[in-house]
């Protein structure tokens, strides 16, 4: 795609599908006014990063420190080329979000080596946890490290840029035969932190699985994803960003755009493409295509978030 | 006609004894395996005192929860999980970390 704006002349025709062809279908692309729009491959995206000001931040996630099978023998090898292209990004983010499944097995090391490598960004990290990051024994590791000045399970929100993040935890309490789970308490919560603001405040929940039903019969949503989304219902833009899936999604309803972002670590199959989401195994020179990051511009008055997909390669 | 000594036929006693109840034991001992994010079986029909073993074989980590009856650790690639059926019932289980993971082992008296 071009390197400039897309600007109110939308997108033509074949921007269109050098996008679909750089993302691999199954993305909704959209220019409305309003909501955030997803960019082209490195280069432009970084030129489009570059020239608009405004503030942003990257999303990264999936990160599976830990994880050695055959989809990919070296997840934090990739981490850390993940952290070089961000390194290498002409315009520094104000921060970073993570969101979740950081390490893959919750153990201490794992933890440490995540941290190693993502600090070297330099950048302030949110994060919100995985249900990989819930897994160890005393289930304390993930709140040791990240969960201070959290609420509950480690919920918590922040403003930035004049932006209203809330960071949600949707991996604890799964009921058998569900999806993802906010739960009562912090569903009340998140009423609370919301009332009182002004509706025109751009608002961003991010969350691990997909706050939105992706793909029931692999879990991919949240059972009570829906009560969440009526709150910010009056807003005039919501940006909700999730992981989870591995893979770059998008839809739009309304006010409210959402984008899952790719791992760091594996792909995962379009819904239903196999019989389970597990890793997905693919030609070594295609994994670095299937992985990446997410940068998120948002312009001060055109409250617009502009959602760049970087794949680490291709 | 060659008698036993009191000591070979003690041997003899015991190896009658335990053959058959070890061999009752390992027909009756149950797995399910865990692939492609699927209990298989999903659905298990045992007696009271079975064993039941999970095997992980997922390149991904999973659990075997009951609740309020039995909850694996995290189980990684290969790692396995046992429980003990010691009274009648079903049992409904799930992973706890994919719950649209369901099964069900039925025990009887």
């Amino acid at each position: 795609m071009s390197g400039q704006d897309h600007g109110e002349d939308g997108v033509s025709r074949r921007k269109v599908l050098e996008c679909m062809t750089w993302a691999g279908t199954g993305v909704l692309w959209t220019v409305t006014g309003g909501v955030p729009r997803s960019l082209g491959i490195i280069d432009s995206a970084e030129a489009a990063t570059a020239a608009t000001p405004g503030m942003s931040f990257l999303q990264i996630s999936d990160s599976h420190v830990g994880f050695d099978k055959p989809a990919n023998p070296n997840a934090l090898g990739t981490l850390e080329e993940a952290v070089n292209k961000i390194n290498a990004m002409p315009a520094k983010p104000s921060f970073m979000i993570h969101t979740g499944d950081i390490t893959h097995l919750s153990k201490a090391a794992e933890f440490d080596n995540a941290e190693r490598i993502i600090s070297q960004t330099k950048l302030d990290v949110h994060y919100v946890p995985g249900e990989h990051d819930f897994i160890d024994e005393e289930v304390k590791l993930y709140r040791e490290r990240y969960g201070r000045g959290t609420k509950g399970h480690g919920w918590y929100s922040f403003d930035a840029g004049g932006v209203h993040f809330v960071g949600l935890v949707n991996v604890v309490d799964l009921k058998a035969g569900g999806l993802g789970n906010l739960g009562a308490e912090q569903l009340a919560w998140l009423e609370d932190d919301l009332r009182g603001k002004s509706k025109s405040t751009p608002i961003v929940l991010f969350a691990h699985i997909p706050l939105w039903t992706v793909y029931p019969e692999w879990g991919w949503g949240t059972e009570d994803g829906g009560r969440a989304l009526e709150y910010v219902k009056g807003f005039g833009s919501v940006t909700v960003l999730n992981g989870h899936i591995h893979q770059v999604m998008q839809k739009v309803e309304g006010n409210v755009t959402f984008h899952t972002a790719r791992s760091t670590a594996f792909p995962q199959p379009a819904p239903g493409a196999a019989p389970s989401p597990g890793p997905m195994k693919v030609e070594d020179a295609r994994l670095r295509s299937m992985l990446g990051v997410a940068s998120i511009n948002f312009k001060q008055n055109e409250q617009r978030l502009a959602i760049i997909d970087t794949p680490l390669q291709g | 006609m060659k008698t036993l000594n009191r000591r070979d036929f003690a041997v003899a006693v015991v190896a009658a004894i335990l053959l058959p109840a070890t061999k009752t034991r390992a027909a009756d001992d149950m797995e399910v395996h865990i692939d492609n994010f699927v209990f298989q079986p999903a659905e298990l029909k045992i007696k009271v005192g079975t064993t039941v073993t999970w095997t992980n074989r997922d390149d991904i980590p999973h659990t075997v929860v009951s609740a309020g009856k039995f909850r694996s650790k995290t189980l990684d690639t290969d790692d396995k999980f046992s429980f003990t059926f010691t009274n009648a019932g079903d049992y409904k289980y799930f992973c706890s970390l994919h719950p649209h993971m369901t099964g069900m082992i039925k025990v009887e008296s």
